[in-house]
């Protein structure tokens, strides 16, 4: 079985549809450096003009919070409804604010 | 392209045993997906789930892959240059697509030098379909429209899959695969609308060669698939392999009276009753014996993925050696 370590180190690509929008993840591929995965990225992500900027950065440089801490990390915000504005029933004529 | 009887790997045998904790875990777990949930690639999963996906995914791929090589055939052959460009671009498409899901196998832990191992040393499948020969370029619509049409109907649904990062991969696939059956359809009608009366004939005998192997990419009957109740059970397989094959007959059986070819099955009838077409036997010998390896090109088309595989290697070992140069370079400026 070949080793491991002689594939091409894994990168996540971010795209921007278009001008004005957010650079989005959209996969990952894998590729020697940063110059090719930018051009790989555009091979394999952008064949219908998908977008107008690619971002490529190794999956190992990236850190996530565990899954295991959704609860800890995000249930805390459920009983904050005081922070969207629909929690405030204002009277009819300045309701627009 | 091109998932078909994926699931047609070995049985495995479960473990019997399990731990408390083990049992407990599995339990969340088939909680989740009773409550429709998507999976995702650092959550917990049944060993047993992450397996049957790694296989599914990566047969997946490689089907993907090898589809690239009866196309192949006929880049060069290519009738006009406006088709010869279409082909270019629908193959560069199914090498996209294998990438997208070798990339969504990879999140399960998998790496992408154990799947590529697995299909050169036979230990993988991928889609019977592709050992069968192109002869003619006629074949090249006939695959758009019957092969590329029968991979859509089994993709959609896998859209909906329970791992998220194969239904997003899939959600890529199918919206790209939509062109592919339609540019083939459409060199098909050209040559049966404007062509000669050889042209015409080789559209039919295409069609005669391609139709009961297209239908076996559905997989085996129900009743005799090996995965197909666990995988319906767990979200990674939606609508059953006969549902699927009877949803493809009712719609190509119309677009072929468009085309004006017909199809080579005797028995195949309008049913008031059901309201579907009725169709003649398959013969499930034949599939087997291409899954089996022995269908007339499986020798050859392993053969020349291995070949691209290791002339490639060098190319693979340069760009490595060239990166590692260069950040060494960067860290001694």
């Amino acid at each position: 079985m070949s080793a491991v370590t002689n594939e091409w180190p894994l990168w996540e690509v971010f795209v921007r549809p278009k001008a004005g929008l957010d650079h989005k993840h959209c996969g990952s591929l894998h590729a020697p450096d940063a110059k090719m995965a930018v051009q790989l990225a555009r091979e394999v992500y952008t064949r219908r003009q998908e977008g107008t900027s690619v971002w490529v950065v190794k999956s190992s440089d990236i850190t996530a919070s565990d899954p295991g801490d959704k609860g800890m990390l995000f249930d805390p915000m459920e009983d904050k409804v005081y922070r969207h504005p629909t929690f405030y029933e204002l009277p009819e004529s300045v309701n627009h604010m | 392209m091109y998932t078909q009887a994926m699931d047609t790997g070995p049985k495995e045998e479960r473990k019997a045993v399990r731990s408390a904790e083990e049992a407990q875990l599995d339990q969340r777990f088939e909680a989740r997906i009773d409550e429709g949930a998507f999976i995702e690639a650092k959550d917990p999963m049944p060993e047993h789930y992450r397996k049957t996906l790694v296989r599914q995914i990566s047969q997946h791929a490689h089907s993907e892959i090898v589809g690239m090589l009866p196309e192949g055939n006929w880049v060069t052959r290519a009738p006009t240059l406006k088709r010869k460009a279409i082909l270019l671009a629908k193959i560069q498409d199914e090498g996209g697509h294998g990438l997208y899901l070798y990339a969504a196998a990879e999140t399960l832990g998998t790496s992408r030098d154990q799947m590529i191992d697995a299909l050169h040393g036979g230990r993988a499948k991928y889609s019977s379909i592709f050992n069968y020969p192109t002869l003619s370029w006629a074949d090249i619509g006939v695959i758009g429209w019957l092969v590329d049409g029968a991979a859509i109907m089994n993709q959609v649904p896998l859209t909906r899959c329970s791992y998220a990062p194969y239904a997003r991969a899939m959600v890529r696939i199918c919206r790209e695969e939509s062109f592919h059956q339609r540019q083939g359809f459409d060199a098909l009608l050209v040559m049966m609308k404007e062509g000669t009366e050889a042209q015409r004939a080789m559209v039919q005998d295409a069609v005669d060669r391609w139709w009961w192997p297209s239908l076996m990419m559905f997989g085996p009957p129900d009743s005799e698939s090996t995965h197909s109740t666990q995988n319906m059970r767990w979200g990674i397989k939606r609508i059953g392999n006969d549902d699927l094959r009877q949803k493809f007959v009712d719609a190509t059986v119309e677009q072929a009276k468009v085309l004006g070819v017909t199809m080579p099955d005797p028995l195949l009838k309008w049913n008031e009753e059901r309201a579907h077409w009725d169709f003649g036997p398959i013969d499930w010998e034949e599939f087997w014996q291409v899954v089996g390896g022995h269908g007339p090109c499986n020798r050859e088309r392993l053969a020349a993925r291995v070949k691209a595989w290791d002339d490639g290697a060098w190319v693979r070992e340069a760009a490595m050696a060239h990166a590692r140069k260069q950040a060494l370079g960067e860290q001694a400026a």
